[in-house]
């Protein structure tokens, strides 16, 4: 007799628009993420700019939930492009003009947890245009990891928004692993003048933060 | 037992009864359905490259190579994985597997499946971007609601984020 969840899986790969397996992945609740939607809530048509890698299903949640103009600019892969390519050295003069977009573009800015994956220079070049675009009265929303993971763990990681209380985790391959966990002194430097206003430590040993203009 | 699992089968809508009124060679009949699509799809093949403004009135399956401007305001363009756009495209709905430079309008929707490539800024109320599928631009939805239905509008989409938000965590 087939189980019911059987049914499911195989509808799910016949649906062209599934991922394949997306429904193992781990969910884990988000404590800062409900801010940030109130936050993003309070503009008319808000603009949000996501550097994580594109996922469909945050496009159509912030786009149909919040009328949000979505903006994809995925950053993991030109970081994989320097890792294999052995020019890590390049990546902060590489970030300080990847965005083409004007000063005060974006009421909200998604980086996930990309700046685990940046050495010191890389994550500071980064975060000054994060900064740059940020329109006053913005938010930001990053993750931190709070402890040192194996140099042999290279994965990155798709972010789902399930609700605005739980986020899905879905790994998958990357060219470099996560790097030293930044303190938080060394983070709100790096993002100054912007004020944390917000910051949790989730039980997964990842620092939430929401940074506003 | 084993005859009695092949009895149903006779019973299918390809039974080998239809194909006396409508002589088929192969043995996969296609239902009347998939027919009536495949005569109202026009390709554009691998070795095609056309420069210029593409308009029509069919849908419309582009593998070959596109430049310039695509248009087909009441219908489907679907980008096979062969297919290189370097256009503005304007459309009912958009499928892409191939390649796309430029920006994407659709009244209905966008669909970026896996391996499928835009480049461009998206104008449509839908849109899914499979995994696997390369996306870099800006998604407009437009939600063209006035202020009073919005709130109306909101609210359902709310509810079932409340009270089912696992087919949305399995959507895309």
């Amino acid at each position: 007799m087939m189980a019911l969840s059987d049914l499911f899986s195989r509808r799910r790969k016949d649906d062209p628009e599934a991922d394949g397996g997306a429904s193992n992945a781990p969910t884990h609740p988000t404590k800062a993420l409900k801010k940030f939607l109130a936050t993003l809530g309070s503009h008319a048509q808000p603009t949000l700019l996501d550097i994580g890698p594109v996922v469909g299903h945050n496009v159509t949640f912030f786009g149909e939930h919040l009328g949000c103009k979505f903006q994809v600019e995925e950053l993991s892969k030109d970081i994989d492009r320097h890792a294999r390519e052995d020019k890590l050295a390049e990546l902060p003069e590489y970030l300080s003009k990847r965005f083409p977009q004007s000063d005060e573009s974006f009421d909200g800015i998604l980086c996930w947890d990309l700046f685990d994956y940046l050495d010191k220079k890389s994550a500071q070049a980064l975060a000054t245009q994060l900064v740059r675009v940020l329109r006053p009265g913005g938010v930001i929303f990053a993750l931190f990891n709070a402890t040192e993971t194996l140099p042999t763990t290279k994965t990155y990681t798709r972010f789902v928004v399930v609700d605005d209380t739980n986020i899905q985790h879905r790994p998958y391959s990357a060219a470099r692993s996560k790097q030293k966990p930044l303190p938080n002194r060394d983070i709100q430097r790096m993002f100054e003048p912007l004020r944390v206003i917000d910051q949790f430590l989730l039980k997964t040993n990842t620092r939430e933060m929401l940074f506003r203009k | 037992m084993w005859k009695r699992d092949e009895a149903p089968k006779p019973s299918a809508p390809a039974a080998p009864a239809p194909a006396a009124h409508q002589p088929v060679s192969t043995a996969s009949v296609p239902q009347p359905e998939n027919r009536r699509i495949e005569r109202d799809v026009v390709n554009i093949g691998k070795s095609v490259v056309i420069k210029g403004e593409l308009n029509g009135s069919e849908d419309l399956t582009i593998e070959g190579h596109v430049e310039g401007k695509i248009e087909l305001k009441d219908h489907v363009l679907t980008i096979g994985p062969n297919g290189r756009i370097k256009a503005q495209v304007l459309a009912k709905s958009v499928i892409v597997l191939g390649e796309v430079n430029g920006n994407v309008t659709a009244t209905e929707k966008v669909d970026i499946r896996d391996g499928g490539s835009v480049d461009g800024d998206i104008i449509s109320p839908r849109v899914a971007i499979a995994e696997g599928a390369h996306f870099r631009g800006t998604v407009d939805m437009q939600r063209k609601t006035a202020p009073g239905q919005q709130a109306q509008a909101v609210k359902p989409a709310a509810a079932a984020t409340t009270t089912a938000p696992q087919p949305h965590a399995a959507a895309h």
